[in-house]
């Protein structure tokens, strides 16, 4: 079979010689590509050289990215060992730990002794009053604070119970163990041994592993366990940065009573519990308690999710509203007036051209932020728009329908309505849906110009580059609302095409 | 469908006029049936003009719930963008444009012009805004041909007729699907952080966002292709490389030069966006002159923005039409 289909040198040549003009291009046309391509290469060098790329791309914090990233899906509890010059050491959250107040997690053991201790209160100035209230709010109250800033230093002395050795275990091969200001980190079957002492700095026994880093030797150590976390071993203090998968408190904030319940006892509270605040249910204060969320706001991120969409079908609506009549006037087969089709287009094209963002940045000063603006951006672009495409359409209609209702005497509105709708109709109707998919992504973006929306809390929430996790909730909210209403959009432009979609 | 409806619609037209016609008893079965579907199809017209209508009134109570100004006691200072641009002398336009001295310069930012020249030599500057705009335009035209060439790439696996293997497909599909969904703002944001300020994070942000758009155009294009080149390669034994290089690619390059121009027109919009959001480019001395109300900038910022999209629209428009003619003019993002 083979055999009899495949040819010799000698036939292909003859082929060859019989069509020349097929198997070589003319010259011109392949010097024209060739030139295309070669001007397409040095453009992308000239913008490498224009926008320095390679030298942003060098000097970018490629680090910081991925702990960006792992924001994304993870979160860090990061507790401090703090340690006083003589040896005993105290386990601080910072104020705003997803643990909240009084956190005692099972991966920080801590062993305790109490010590009778003599601690300089210093004079307290009003400067100083702010600093200190972290730093010793554990120990001493308020009043102590208070009685200070009129005696001025003086010593003290106290029982007091501190940590003697604090474990924390990252996961069951990861720990980092302080004692006797000796710091033990053991990570994969490695240990390193950190001598802490105030007069000589940081110091560790033998070579520094892999995943631990010291810039100059005293300053502090800094040991990197990937994606379970990593901790700044210093003199004084050793700050742990431990990663959890998963959103902290994505339910209930700290300040909740439900907080850190499990599901069953939140049930159980709300189905028969006693009420926590007796003016009102457990269920409608833990919807309460979930709706205004103070690290993930879900009420104001639907809220602004629910505008973005608003804006989009109602700017979307209003701009085929008025489009539609328009457009009839501006197709030159319906309307024969060659000035006022001229105008009209103009028109379509002047909204069109300045550009969504100008009419969003405009109308955000008239309505000042919030959907308004954004609405009316969608509105005026769109008209434009939707305007040009309609009349297009129009023009490139059957004219043998219009014929046939005029030729049995109907009026001219009568025969707009039934020798030009019908085949237009379901053009027009597929195009608004595709603006309103089309839309509710722009809506995003515009928003972050203050044109209300989703867009303004996204932009927010990554200026902080804190709340990464928040970006992502956001994200995953947008991407549903887009591939519902794709889908949605999809199937109605389906039913009323035929099968046809585009 | 569409001559169907037309009938339907004469029938109805006509209808108004025999209604006294006396009918045998079929006919009047058939004229009843009629009536009954007709009066159908009115109400569900009915019920979904009053759906459309309560969805349209209740987003707008809760638009103006929402907004920080109401409607109607803003709604006087609707056309207030039009004072905005008004200068105090029509010659100041062309000295914002052009970075020339002010007569009006009382050391405000409002009237500083010549401070944002850019000097190429010691007496030779290029206006500050004509370089932003080159800047926007640039990074439309940097991430069209990167969006061009990796869609390019990645549109034959999505293709059915080229890809027969239904995994691979579904990869590249819903892959494109998500580069294409995912809010631009959030990539500039993103990378913002690591890079620092400049139209690097904007670039990144519109790239990755054409790269899926011109992917799902490009792929769509390919499994309309004509399949008799592919046929006869494959019967002369040729590979998929050189099915897809010398059997698809020679057919479907002018539509997808089309699509690649489109790209084109929307990516300024886009990269004067992302602008305006931080992101280098024109964008950014837009929103701030329109902030802090300097008429002349802002006025001339939106002409050189205007006049620019026009031309990118008219080029754009006319190469098409040279490349594939008239039908290359379809709703495409």
């Amino acid at each position: 079979m083979t055999a009899s289909t495949m040819m010799n040198a000698a036939q292909m040549e003859a082929i060859a010689a019989r069509h020349p003009h097929l198997l070589k291009g003319s010259s011109s046309k392949s010097i024209r590509t060739a030139l295309i391509f070669a001007g397409i290469a040095l453009y992308m060098i000239y913008s490498w050289w224009f926008f320095s790329i390679g030298q942003v791309l060098v000097n970018a914090n490629w680090g910081i990215a991925g702990t960006y990233l792992a924001d994304w899906v993870s979160y860090e509890v990061r507790p401090d060992i703090k340690i006083a010059t003589d040896g005993t050491m105290q386990v601080v959250y910072p104020r705003y730990s997803p643990l909240g107040p009084n956190a005692k997690p099972e991966w920080v053991r801590i062993e305790t002794k109490r010590v009778d201790r003599t601690i300089d209160v210093p004079a307290v100035t009003q400067q100083d009053v702010p600093k200190k209230g972290s730093s010793f709010s554990f120990m001493a109250p308020n009043s102590a604070v208070g009685s200070n800033a009129e005696a001025g230093a003086r010593t003290e002395t106290r029982t007091e119970e501190v940590v003697s050795r604090a474990t924390i275990n990252f996961n069951s091969t990861t720990s980092i163990d302080v004692a006797d200001g000796k710091v033990a980190a053991t990570h994969n079957g490695e240990t390193l041994l950190i001598d802490l002492d105030r007069a000589t700095g940081v110091k560790p026994e033998g070579a520094l592993p892999e995943w631990a880093t010291q810039k100059r030797p005293g300053e502090k150590i800094t040991v990197a366990f990937g994606m379970t976390g990593w901790a700044d071993v210093d003199v004084e203090k050793i700050s742990i940065h431990n990663r959890f998968p998963g959103w902290a408190n994505f339910i209930f904030d700290t300040n909740s009573p439900f907080f850190n319940k499990s599901f069953g006892e939140v049930t159980n509270l709300i189905v028969s519990g006693e009420r926590l605040d007796p003016s009102r249910s457990n269920l409608s204060l833990a919807w309460n308690n979930i709706l205004y969320n103070s690290e993930w706001q879900h009420l104001d991120v639907w809220t602004k999710l629910l505008q973005t969409i608003v804006m989009a079908f109602v700017g979307t609506l209003f701009a085929s509203i008025i489009a539609f009549p328009l457009c009839f006037l501006a197709a030159r087969n319906i309307t024969r007036n060659g000035v006022l089709n001229q105008v009209t287009k103009r028109f379509f094209d002047f909204l069109r051209s300045v550009d969504m963002l100008i009419w969003a940045l405009f109308f955000t000063r008239a309505f000042g932020p919030g959907p308004l603006a954004g609405m009316s951006a969608i509105f005026f672009t769109d008209t434009g728009t939707l305007g040009k495409l309609y009349s297009e359409a129009l023009e490139n209609i059957d004219d043998k329908q219009r014929e046939g209702v005029k030729s049995v005497g109907a009026a001219p509105l009568a025969v707009q309505r039934f020798g030009v709708l019908p085949q237009v109709l379901p053009v027009f109707a597929s195009q608004a849906l595709y603006f309103w998919e089309s839309n509710t992504r722009s809506a995003t973006i515009i928003g972050a110009v203050g044109a209300g929306g989703i867009g303004l809390k996204l932009w927010e929430a990554m200026r902080t580059n804190s709340d990464w996790e928040n970006v992502c909730y956001m994200v995953i909210l947008i991407l549903i609302v887009v591939f519902i209403f794709d889908s949605v959009s999809n199937l109605l432009r389906s039913r009323l095409m035929g099968q046809k979609t585009h | 469908m569409m001559s169907g409806e037309v009938y339907r619609f004469a029938g109805d037209f006509m209808a108004t006029s025999a209604l006294s016609a006396t009918l045998s008893d079929n006919g009047a079965l058939v004229e009843r049936h009629w009536q009954e579907l007709n009066l159908r199809r009115r109400t569900y017209t009915f019920l979904g003009l009053a759906l459309l209508a309560m969805a349209l009134s209740g987003s707008l109570w809760f638009a103006n719930a929402t907004n920080a100004g109401k409607f109607f006691d803003r709604l006087p200072y609707f056309f207030d963008f039009v004072g905005d641009l008004v200068p105090r002398d029509g010659a100041e336009i062309g000295r914002a444009m052009f970075d020339l001295p002010s007569p009006y310069d009382d050391g405000s930012l409002k009237y500083n012009y010549p401070e944002g020249r850019m000097y190429l030599t010691d007496t030779f500057y290029v206006p500050e805004y004509f370089y932003k705009m080159l800047e926007t335009v640039n990074i439309a035209i940097f991430s069209t041909i990167f969006g061009m060439f990796f869609g390019f790439i990645l549109c034959f696996f999505a293709a059915r007729n080229l890809m027969p293997n239904p995994w691979v497909r579904g990869l590249a599909r819903r892959f494109m699907e998500i580069l294409r969904a995912f809010p631009e703002v959030v990539i500039a944001g993103f990378f913002l952080a690591i890079l620092s300020l400049g139209p690097i994070p904007a670039m990144i942000a519109v790239s990755i966002h054409t790269v899926g758009a011109l992917g799902k155009l490009f792929f769509e294009v390919v499994e309309n292709a004509d399949m008799k080149p592919d046929e006869g390669l494959r019967a002369a034994g040729g590979n998929w490389f050189e099915r897809v290089w010398f059997g698809i690619v020679p057919q479907v390059l002018p539509n997808f030069m089309s699509y690649f121009l489109l790209r084109l027109e929307i990516n300024v919009r886009a990269s004067t966006i992302i602008g305006a959001v931080g992101g280098g480019g024109i964008g950014e001395p837009l929103r701030l002159s329109i902030s802090q109300g300097h008429e002349a900038k802002t006025l001339a910022i939106v002409i050189l923005l205007f006049s620019t999209i026009i031309a990118v629209d008219q080029f754009s428009a006319w190469l098409r039409r040279r490349l594939v003619g008239d039908q290359a003019f379809q709703l495409a993002q």
